[in-house]
């Protein structure tokens, strides 16, 4: 059993360093959910109106900012950088 | 250089005064709005008013966002507009001249119009006082009523019942959203609501608001009961801010008329969001939308040409996404049933049966240029929201409580499509899909959103879905399984 959690978490973990919080401007009404919820205070609303990738280092793809997004505005967009690793 | 002026300070001015920045860096720009919060979230209200979030974070921009805009704000109402004298007049008698004019005034609540209406406690949504206000009366415990039927009225009734007041849900059709959920989407969203502790009444109305000392104590419903409540808000439905447009001999019909290039009929005067009525090529005629995207694009649209750019504004397929009851939901393109009326395939497990035709006919979509004091074009009269903005509700197609068009609502949805319903789901992940001869139509998703960015593309893009139409329809079938197949095969897919 704490293997499958193990497991389970460790695939969350992956998906989350791999990816990044991408917006889709057209779901968005600029409430600022993803940027009040942001542990390090990343203005990911910002991203969402100007349409760009939370490329941001200080980003920790926690995924507070995508689960708490009331209309499904952002999501994790896989980077190349572990592309490889991941078959 | 040239004077731009723009009425307004909701997402259309604001995002046409960021276009218009794009174009022209030198030109002069004021902004005069009534509001005195100026640019904010507004359709955000909502997850403050259930506390999501804190009332700074309502404010997108920040001083130096302002003061890169480079343009002067003005808070004043605006009394008139002098089209040949290229001014406009503010309350007290100023005068400010331009060149270019944005008339982005928004819309507002239609007034509830029953006895006692006027009592302290009886509250809208319209901007952040209204939402101030709402809070300010909100008390833990105490029983609160709303009516109104979409998705203002479910935002404010979530509001106060996350607030801990004692919800008591009222509105006038048989089942919730009528003209655009379909019956099962409905009752979901009604379970989910009841098992957040609220009462709802279904066909009823509230037919006097009762108070004491000029504080509202309750209201007397149509079916007779006296409900106790504290508080009182509705959202019956919005009317576009036109009044100053339509005293300056702008052309209007329940909104501002606006060309693709967003033009009125007066030459240099411009409109955008909720004020504005566009002309939807797909439809043949001018229609209101009250979304944020669009009011943005819109804006985006109107900035550029003031500023010299040509530039059409292409009415897409309406698209919104929204929270019901704890649900989110994502509406795309034509969604309607027919109205009871006309037999539909119903329920899971029975097969979808074609839907008999309908009378629009094929719709022959006039050029966009020829359009502007055009009337509706062919489609009959019952099809047709009230032109009034008043009195639609009921009218043919069982909009209960609306009048017209509420927030966060497309008039395009209630189009009936030529198509065929393919459903399945249950509880809180449903999938709609409106099928068409050769691509959807439209579509509805509930809770799980895998499929919507996707299925956004295939309805807006008209993708053939030939090679799955037959499995769409088929009893039964496995819809997301199919579609989500047909996305990964290369279908769909974003960003190409």
């Amino acid at each position: 059993m704490f293997r499958g959690l193990f497991r389970s978490e460790r695939a969350r973990r992956e998906a989350l360093t791999a990816g990044q919080v991408t917006p889709d401007p057209s779901r968005c009404v600029q409430c600022g959910i993803c940027s009040f919820n942001c542990p390090i205070g990343i203005d990911v609303r910002r991203h969402a109106w100007l349409g760009q990738p939370v490329v941001n280092s200080r980003c920790l793809t926690c995924g507070e900012c995508v689960a708490r997004c009331p209309r499904g505005v952002l999501t994790f967009e896989r980077t190349n950088l572990f592309a490889e690793r991941k078959k | 250089m040239t004077r731009y002026l723009l009425i307004g300070t909701g997402v259309a001015a604001i995002s046409a005064l960021e276009a218009i920045r794009s174009v022209d860096e030198r030109g002069e720009v004021s902004v005069v709005s009534d509001d005195p919060h100026g640019y904010y979230s507004r359709p955000g209200l909502a997850y403050y008013l259930t506390g999501e979030l804190e009332e700074s974070l309502l404010f997108p921009y920040q001083k130096a966002d302002f003061s890169r805009l480079n343009a002067r704000f003005y808070r004043a109402r605006v009394s008139h507009i002098f089209p040949s004298e290229q001014e406009i007049e503010l309350e007290g008698g100023a005068r400010l001249p331009y060149d270019k004019l944005l008339i982005a005034t928004g819309a507002q609540a239609l007034p509830l119009k029953v006895p006692g209406a006027d009592l302290a406690g009886v509250h809208k949504l319209d901007n952040l006082a209204d939402a101030r206000a709402l809070l300010a009366h909100a008390r833990r415990g105490r029983p609160a009523l709303v009516t109104g039927g979409g998705i203002t009225a479910l935002e404010l009734a979530e509001g106060l019942a996350s607030r801990g007041m004692k919800v008591h849900y009222v509105f006038r059709s048989e089942r919730y959203w009528p003209a655009v959920l379909d019956e099962t989407e409905s009752r979901i969203i009604e379970s989910l609501l009841r098992r957040e502790g609220m009462t709802l009444s279904p066909q009823t109305e509230v037919t006097e608001i009762l108070g004491r000392n000029g504080k509202v104590t309750g209201a007397r419903l149509s079916n007779g009961k006296i409900i106790p409540a504290d508080l009182i808000a509705y959202a019956i439905g919005i009317a576009p801010r036109i009044g100053l447009a339509r005293e300056a001999g702008i052309a209007c019909e329940r909104g501002i008329l606006v060309n693709e290039r967003m033009e009125t009929s007066l030459p240099g005067i411009y409109a955008a969001g909720d004020a504005a009525q566009v002309y939807d090529p797909a439809a043949g005629k001018h229609v209101l939308d009250s979304l944020w995207t669009p009011a943005r694009e819109q804006g985006r649209a109107a900035g550029r040409n003031m500023a010299g750019q040509p530039t059409a504004y292409c009415k897409s397929i309406p698209f919104n996404v929204t929270r019901l009851a704890g649900l989110t939901v994502t509406i795309i393109g034509a969604v309607a049933v027919p109205s009871p009326l006309t037999p539909l395939p119903q329920g899971e497990g029975k097969p979808p049966s074609p839907l008999p035709p309908l009378p629009q006919g094929e719709r022959n979509a006039p050029s966009p240029l020829s359009h502007l004091p055009q009337g509706e074009g062919n489609t009959p009269s019952h099809l047709l929201p009230s032109p009034t903005g008043r009195g639609a509700g009921g009218e043919g197609r069982g909009e209960g409580d609306l009048l017209a068009i509420a927030r966060g609502d497309s008039e395009t949805w209630r189009e009936l499509p030529h198509a065929i319903i393919a459903q399945s789901g249950f509880e809180v992940n449903r999938l709609r899909l409106m099928v068409g001869k050769t691509h959807l139509l439209g579509a509805i998703v509930m809770g799980d959103q895998k499929l919507s960015a996707p299925l956004q593309k295939l309805i807006r893009e008209k993708v053939e879905i030939t090679p799955i139409r037959a499995q769409l329809l088929a009893p039964d079938a496995p819809i997301a399984d199919i579609l989500a197949g047909f996305v990964r095969r290369g279908n769909g897919k974003q960003g190409n």
